[in-house]
C-alpha cells in the first residue's frame, strides 16, 4: 500500500464519467481514483468498458458526462488528446496497438511527438541515440543485438511491450497505463513485464494496469477495481484478501449482475 | 557496413539494376537510338509528366490510400487553365486557378474518404467520372489551342529547354522527387504518413491527427495532378478533353514497379523514380529496336508482373 493513502490529494480522479455508444451505455458514471506510487488494477470481462475507460484517460475518447481531474486540474474535453495527455504525464501502453510494425525503433520511440527543429523535420541522431538509452536502460535489451534501425516486427511480443514500457519511462510520465499487456506473451516474458510494472510505484509514478488475468492484476496491484458492464462494481486493497478470495468475489458479481438481467 | 546498406537499400539496387539491363538492352539492339543524346532528350521532355504524378501518388499509396480521379482532375484543372488563360492572356492566374481547382477536386476525395468514410478506391472511381464528365460538358467536347502560351515567361521557366536543349520540366521533376523524400524521411509529415499507412488505430492511439494528414494528402495529391496539367497544356500549347486518361496506369504502373508496397506503411520515392523511368523507355526502346508498337503493352506488363512478383516473394507479403 502507499504509505501516505488519505492524506495526499490523487493524481488522477475521474467522476461520474459515462460514455454510450449508439445508445449503448459503455461507462455509467464511473468514479475513480489514482493516488500516487499506487498500482490500480483494473478487472472485468470483456465488454466491461475497460477500453472505454483508458481511451478517456488517454484523450482519445471524450466521454459523454462527468469531470476529469488529473493532478486537481480540471481536463477540458473539447481540447484533451493524445498529445494533451502526454504533456500531464499520462502515457498508455496498448495490448497491441502502441507500435507500428513496419517502422523502425527510432521512429516508434517519438511517433507523435515534436522531438524536431523549428520546421517540423526530425532530429534523426538525437532519436537514434535516445532509443539506445531506452533499450540499455530501461528495457535490458542489451547484448541482443537489437539498434535502433530493426523494424518493429522483427521484435518478440516480449521485447515489444518492453519497448513500449521503456519508452513511457524515458518520458517520464506520471501515471502509466497499461492495457493487457501480457497478451499472447510467453510465460517467461509474462514474469519480466509484471516485474516491470512491479517496479514503477517505486520510481513514485502512478500505474493502471487492466488485465482480466486475475493472478496478474493481483500480483501487481495494491488495489483491486472491479468493472462490470460500465459500473464499477467492486474495490479491494489488495491486503484485505487473498487472491482465492478476489476470484469468489468476481464469480459472485458477475452472478448477481446475471441476475439481474436475467 | 556495405553489405547492410545493400540489404537496407535492396529495393532500390534492384531496380536500379533492371533499368541498367534494359538500358544495356536496348543499346546493343539499338545503338544507333541508344548512344545518341538526342533520346534521353526527348524522354527528359516526357518522363516528367508521369514521375511527378507517381511521386505524388506515392504518398497516397504510403499512407495506404488510392486516387484512381487524378486523370479527371487534370482534365479539369487544365481546362481551367487554358481557358483562364484564353480569356485573360495571364499564364500565372490560369496556373494558380488550376491549382485551386486541382486543391479542391482533392479535397472532395478527402471529404469523401475521411470525413464520411467511403473507401478511397470507390469514392476515386466517383469523382474520376465526375471531373471527367463536367469538364467534357464545360468544355462542350472541344480542344483549347493555346498557342499563345509558348510565348510567355511560365512557358520557359517551366517546360522551357535549357540551353535550347534539356527540357526544364526534367530539373523540376528531380527537384520534387527530392523534396517528397525529404518530407517523407526526415519531416513528422512523412512520419505520419508512414504510421497511418501501417496501422491506422495504432496511428490515432500515438496521437497522430489521422483525419488532417489524410485530408492534406488528398489536397496535395489534387495539386500535384493539376500541376501536371499545366505542364502538358504548356508543352503542347493544347488542351484536350481526354487529357490525363493515358496516365492512370503508366502512373500505379511506375509506382509499384519502383517496389513500394500496396500495403501501405512502406515505400521509397527513388524507386518510383526509376520505375517511371523504365515505364517511359520501354515504348521508345521497342520501337527502335524496330519490333512493333504492339509489343509495347506485352513488355510493359511482363516488367510488372515479374518486379511485383519479385517483392512479393523477397518480403513475403502474401496473405
Amino acid at each position: 500500500m502507499p504509505e501516505s493513502q488519505g492524506t495526499t490529494s490523487p493524481l488522477l480522479s475521474l467522476k461520474g464519467v459515462s460514455k454510450s455508444f449508439g445508445g449503448l451505455a459503455a461507462l455509467k458514471s464511473v468514479d475513480l481514483d489514482l493516488l500516487p506510487g499506487e498500482t490500480v488494477g483494473l478487472i472485468g470481462d470483456n465488454g466491461a468498458g475497460k477500453s472505454t475507460l483508458i481511451k478517456i484517460l488517454s484523450g482519445v475518447l471524450a466521454p459523454d458526462s462527468g469531470r476529469l481531474l488529473i493532478a486537481g486540474k480540471l481536463v477540458d474535453f473539447r481540447t484533451y488528446n493524445v498529445r494533451k495527455a502526454r504533456q500531464m504525464g499520462i502515457e498508455t501502453v496498448y495490448q497491441d496497438r502502441s507500435l507500428g510494425e513496419k517502422q523502425p525503433l527510432w521512429r516508434n520511440v517519438f511517433v507523435g511527438r515534436p522531438v524536431t527543429n523549428r520546421l517540423g523535420f526530425i532530429r534523426v541522431q538525437a532519436r537514434k541515440r535516445a532509443t539506445m538509452e531506452i533499450l540499455q536502460q530501461h528495457v535490458g535489451l542489451r547484448g541482443t543485438g537489437i539498434t535502433p534501425d530493426a523494424r518493429i516486427k522483427h521484435l518478440s511480443g516480449g521485447e515489444r511491450q518492453g519497448l513500449a514500457i521503456g519508452r513511457a519511462m524515458y518520458f517520464d510520465a506520471g501515471i502509466i497505463i497499461l492495457d493487457e499487456p501480457t497478451t499472447a506473451l510467453s510465460l517467461k516474458e509474462v514474469d519480466k513485464v509484471l516485474a516491470f510494472v512491479g517496479g514503477i510505484h517505486h520510481r513514485n509514478k502512478a500505474c493502471i494496469y487492466i488485465s482480466h488475468n486475475m493472478g496478474h492484476v493481483y500480483r501487481v496491484a495494491h488495489r483491486i477495481v472491479m468493472l462490470d458492464r460500465g459500473r464499477i462494481v467492486g474495490e479491494y486493497a489488495k491486503a484485505s484478501l487473498s487472491l482465492e478470495e478476489l476470484g469468489t468475489k468476481l464469480i459472485q458479481i458477475q452472478a448477481v449482475t446475471e441476475g439481474q438481467t436475467l | 557496413m556495405i553489405s547492410a546498406l545493400l540489404n537496407k537499400f535492396r529495393i532500390q539496387v534492384g531496380i536500379s539494376g533492371v533499368l541498367i539491363c534494359l538500358l544495356g538492352g536496348f543499346m546493343l539492339l539499338s545503338p544507333r537510338t541508344f548512344l545518341s543524346a538526342r533520346i534521353y532528350i526527348s524522354f527528359g521532355s516526357t518522363i516528367p509528366f508521369t514521375a511527378i504524378l507517381a511521386l505524388g501518388l506515392t504518398f497516397l499509396v504510403i499512407a495506404g490510400e488510392l486516387d484512381l480521379s487524378f486523370p479527371s482532375v487534370m482534365a479539369i484543372s487544365g481546362l481551367a487553365f487554358a481557358d483562364i488563360f484564353l480569356y485573360t492572356q495571364n499564364p500565372l492566374l490560369a496556373m494558380i486557378a488550376a491549382l485551386l481547382v486541382g486543391g479542391f477536386a482533392g479535397w472532395v476525395n478527402g471529404l469523401l474518404v475521411v470525413k464520411i468514410g467511403v473507401p478511397s478506391i470507390i469514392a476515386t472511381i466517383g469523382t474520376q467520372f465526375f471531373w471527367r464528365g463536367l469538364s467534357a460538358l464545360l468544355a462542350s467536347g472541344l480542344a483549347r489551342n493555346i498557342v499563345s502560351v509558348r510565348e510567355t515567361t511560365l512557358h520557359h521557366v517551366f517546360v522551357g529547354r535549357l540551353g535550347d536543349l534539356v527540357p526544364v520540366q526534367a530539373f523540376w521533376c528531380l527537384a520534387i522527387a527530392l523534396a517528397l523524400g525529404v518530407i517523407l524521411n526526415r519531416h513528422v509529415f512523412g512520419e505520419h504518413i508512414l504510421f497511418i499507412g501501417d496501422d491506422i488505430h495504432t496511428a490515432r492511439l500515438m496521437g497522430i491527427d489521422t483525419d488532417r494528414v489524410r485530408m492534406l494528402l488528398f489536397v496535395f495529391f489534387g495539386v500535384v495532378s493539376a500541376f501536371v496539367s499545366v505542364l502538358i497544356c504548356l508543352e503542347m500549347a493544347n488542351w484536350w478533353p481526354t487529357q490525363g486518361e493515358g496516365y492512370l496506369l503508366l502512373v500505379f504502373a511506375s509506382i509499384f514497379i519502383g517496389g513500394t508496397s500496396v500495403f501501405g506503411g512502406e515505400g521509397t520515392l527513388f524507386g518510383t523514380l526509376v520505375g517511371a523511368v523504365i515505364i517511359g523507355i520501354i515504348e521508345a526502346g521497342i520501337i527502335s529496336a524496330g519490333l512493333s508498337g504492339f509489343w509495347t503493352r506485352l513488355v510493359y506488363g511482363f516488367v510488372i508482373v515479374v518486379s511485383v512478383s519479385v517483392y512479393s516473394m523477397v518480403f513475403k507479403t502474401g496473405r
